[in-house]
């Protein structure tokens, strides 16, 4: 889905787990996530800290689609 | 004359552990054959036993890749094996990718055979198909009954260094290396039936597939996140509370379009996810954790990007087939184009 | 155009005092058909010699494999423009010598002659170790040009494959068929109204320097792509006149017996409505390529077709004549499949072809060339050992110390049909 909508001209970042399959499959923006069934989010945390965690994510994200690539590239948080 | 030693790797609901909800155990090992275990050591007869299996979670192998692999081989090493197989994984994503990964660190580090098998479309297979060979199998476990033998009976010629014919000969997935064998038809014959099957609109298989180059250039950044219109989409499956258009829980017909005009957070009260591959527990509890809607409202207002589309778009991508998703995302993609939506940001579980 | 072939099997040849065809078994005086090759001031020496199936026989370096036909009515004689006179041929009657060939072989002429082993591993790899093969052996003159001792021994091979046909004259036939091609207003025939058009793009090799064909005696080189009848074929109106990759070049022998052909001929009129045959060449000119290929799709056009089949001839850049040849029917809304080889390197992991294109979604394949076969020594050579080392798909210490022969698919005659002649694949 990734390169189908970045094949239309959208910018799309990638937030997932298993990035290996993400770099496979073809997608250019990549932040690896916290966990398969909560990729924002650690339920261990408390509600503020797990809200921290999903802004730095999403911050990563937004930065991913603010900087220039020329190939596949993972922004590690 | 002594069998072949055997190391097997399957994963915690083939361990009988458990489903989902045991997704996040670490690996074990036990002695003998454990589960489809049993039907390989039917299958493989006088040759080879095995030994031990690993049995691991899904969710803790591939969280935890390196510690994973790392477990994983120096409990191989301990029992000096002949052979390694792991799976079936059919079409279970993370099994298939630690299958994939795992065969590959035994075959790289212990120098030692490697097998494992699962359906062509799985993740793992496009990783590993030209690493590890890797039975082609049918996309459930209901295939276990012809997945086995045809696993058995590749694993031993691997251990016994017998020579591997052309995939169609033996079964596994195209590996990238082209090998002879003799078809039973001439050429000519195997020209005229394909093209008769062309003509006649039905499915047919070329012998040679062209190489395809698909990679998507990147397309270029924001400049001005500011004013940018920020769209999410997902294959985690979140839905509205009740699952109004019933998107499946594996290999989805479709996706939906969600309106979240006026949404600040997401609610286990007014959403839910409907992907069956995972423990939809954490989901379920906050949706937010896999569509981050809190966080960019919450920017939206503090003015940190333009405006968060009204709409997000989802579906469950958990057996779904690489030709759904393409046709799901390239709708998607015109309804963003039609609404001047700037970037995504895709999550996938 | 109609013809009716006549087929004798034969089933042993040996050596006596007269020319004939007894019983099935071929007799032969060698005097007086090796007369008209000794004429020829370029060859030196020439004599017979002969290999069974079955026997530990290695010929080699191997020319060209011919098939001895005679036709017996009908306008022209076999070979026309090469043999006999240009006369239109493919209709009345032909007979044919099946289960046997003359093969021309002796020192080489280009560094693409191959080997026919008529046992062991590379038997398997070969139609023509299944065959009764007289084999020509040749030696030219010391002084010589390379394109004119192919001549004279690609002329050689054609007269005696033609003066032993003549032997099947006045024989009666085993197996008889009747091969029957229709005419453009016939095609169109009510009964076959719903049948698909279907047409064979046949793909010739024509990239000079020892690597031509020849169509009714013409250079195919200089010659924009056209129609010829499936019989006018079976009377060897085309001809191999190229030493390529032995693996891969289509000797007369595969010309005359085309399975393409056969195999539309087979179902033409009951699953299929095959309308005819587009002959046309691979030149090393882009021009000509594009020109070619242009032109065998306006052809196809004419034609009608719903769909064809393209067999190629070589490797290399007569790729993209075979992608050129297959897209712009694809986008006419012709369905093809199209045969080729591959070259995929010794470890199988290289690229097959040198051109693609993902409209080529039918493709047949006759196996990967460079895969690497040992051949077991064998007792006789006919012909000559010293250019294993040299010839296509050998290396420098293919030929080992014990005869045996470890080298790439490549050299082995026939090995890998573009014709879809083998039942050979690879995946």
């Amino acid at each position: 889905m990734v390169k189908e909508i970045e094949r239309a001209g959208i910018p799309v970042v990638h937030i997932c787990t298993v990035t290996p399959i993400s770099m496979t499959v073809g997608a250019n923006r990549i932040v690896p996530a916290i966990a398969i069934p909560h990729p924002l989010g650690n339920p261990e945390l408390p509600a503020d800290e797990e809200y921290e965690l999903r802004r730095k994510l999403v911050d990563k994200a937004l930065e991913a689609l603010s900087t220039e690539v020329d190939d596949q590239t993972i922004f590690e948080v | 004359m002594s069998k072949f030693k055997v190391v097997h790797y399957i994963n915690q609901f083939f361990g009988q552990v458990g489903g989902e909800e045991m997704a996040h155990i670490p690996a074990e090992k036990r002695k003998g054959p454990v589960g489809p275990g049993l039907a390989f050591t039917k299958n493989f007869g006088d040759d080879a036993e095995i030994v031990a299996t690993i049995v691991c979670g899904d969710s803790w192998f591939n969280e935890n890749l390196e510690l994973a692999t790392e477990t994983v081989l120096a409990m191989v090493k301990e029992e000096s094996p002949d052979l390694f197989i792991a799976g079936p994984a059919f079409n279970a994503g993370r099994y298939g990718v630690a299958c994939g990964t795992i065969c590959d660190a035994v075959q790289t580090e212990l120098g030692i055979p490697v097998l494992t098998g699962m359906y062509v479309e799985n993740p793992g297979a496009d990783m590993f198909r030209t690493k590890v060979l890797i039975v082609s199998t049918a996309d459930s476990a209901a295939g276990m009954r012809r997945a086995v033998p045809a696993m058995a009976k590749l694993a031993l010629k691997l251990v016994k260094g017998e020579r591997i014919g052309a995939s169609v000969e033996e079964g596994y997935i195209p590996d990238g290396v082209r090998r002879n064998f003799f078809d039973k038809k001439r050429g000519s014959t195997r020209a005229l039936e394909m093209l008769l099957k062309k003509i006649a609109g039905e499915p047919f298989e070329t012998e040679y597939p062209m190489p395809t180059f698909d990679r998507v250039p990147p397309m270029p950044a924001i400049t001005d996140m500011t004013k940018a219109t920020i769209a999410i989409v997902t294959s985690g499956g979140i839905v509205p509370k009740g699952n109004p258009d019933r998107i499946e829980s594996s290999s989805a017909s479709k996706y939906g379009s969600y309106n979240i005009e006026g949404v600040d957070d997401l609610t286990s009260e007014t959403y839910e996810t409907a992907h069956g591959g995972h423990d939809p527990v954490y989901a379920n509890e906050d949706a937010d954790r896999v569509i981050p809607v809190d966080v960019l409202r919450q920017y939206e207002k503090e003015g940190k990007i333009g405006k968060l589309h009204d709409w997000f778009y989802s579906t469950v991508g958990n057996g779904t087939a690489v030709a759904s998703s393409k046709k799901y995302a390239a709708e998607i993609a015109e309804k963003l184009i039609s609404y001047d939506v700037d970037a995504v940001v895709l999550t996938s579980t | 155009m109609k013809l009716e072939v006549g087929y004798i099997d034969i089933k042993g040849i040996r050596f006596g005092d007269y020319n004939a065809v007894e019983d099935g078994i071929l007799i032969v005086n060698p005097e007086p058909l090796l007369e008209p090759v000794l004429e020829d001031p370029l060859i030196k020496s020439a004599h017979f010699e002969i290999a069974t199936p079955g026997e530990s026989i290695r010929i080699t370096p191997v020319k060209d494999v011919i098939e001895p036909r005679v036709k017996v009515e009908g306008g022209g004689g076999v070979f026309p423009g090469m043999v006999s006179k240009v006369d239109t041929v493919g209709s009345g009657k032909t007979h044919v010598l099946r289960g046997m060939a003359v093969v021309t072989a002796g020192p080489i002429v280009g560094f693409q002659e191959g080997i026919i082993d008529m046992t062991g591993v590379g038997a398997d790899y070969t139609p023509f170790s299944k065959l009764h093969n007289l084999v020509l052996v040749m030696e030219p003159v010391e002084d010589f040009k390379q394109h004119e001792y192919e001549a004279a021994a690609r002329l050689a091979g054609l007269r005696t494959a033609a003066a032993i046909g003549e032997l099947a004259r006045e024989l009666v036939p085993d197996e008889t068929v009747v091969y029957e091609t229709p005419t453009i207003a016939e095609s169109f025939k009510e009964e076959w109204k719903d049948l698909p058009r279907v047409g064979y793009v046949m793909m010739l090799q024509s990239q000079g320097l020892l690597h031509d064909t020849y169509v009714y005696g013409v250079d195919a080189k200089r010659t924009l792509s056209t129609l010829i009848s499936a019989t006018e074929v079976m009377d060897g109106a085309i001809v191999s006149g190229n030493c390529v990759s032995a693996c891969d070049k289509n000797t007369t022998y595969h010309h005359q017996n085309n399975p393409v052909i056969h195999d539309l001929l087979a179902v033409h009129g009951k699953k299929i409505n095959f309308v005819g045959t587009i002959i046309t060449n691979e030149n090393v000119y882009l021009d000509d390529k594009i020109r070619s290929s242009d032109w065998t799709s306006k052809m196809a056009r004419y034609l009608s077709l719903d769909a064809a089949i393209i067999t190629q001839e070589g490797f290399g850049n007569p790729d993209t004549d075979l992608i050129m040849n297959c897209t712009k029917l694809e986008k006419q809304g012709i369905k093809t499949v199209i045969i080729t080889d591959e070259y995929a390197g010794q470890d199988g992991k290289s690229q097959s072809l040198a051109d693609a294109d993902e409209l080529a979604n039918a493709v047949v394949t006759g196996g990967n060339a460079n895969e690497v076969v040992v051949l077991p020594p064998l007792d006789r050579v006919i012909g000559t050992l010293d250019y294993v080392d040299t010839v296509a798909g050998g290396h420098a210490g293919s030929l080992r110390p014990d005869g045996s022969i470890e080298a790439e698919l490549q050299i082995i005659t026939g090995s890998t049909n573009e014709m879809g002649f083998n039942r050979m694949s690879a995946r």
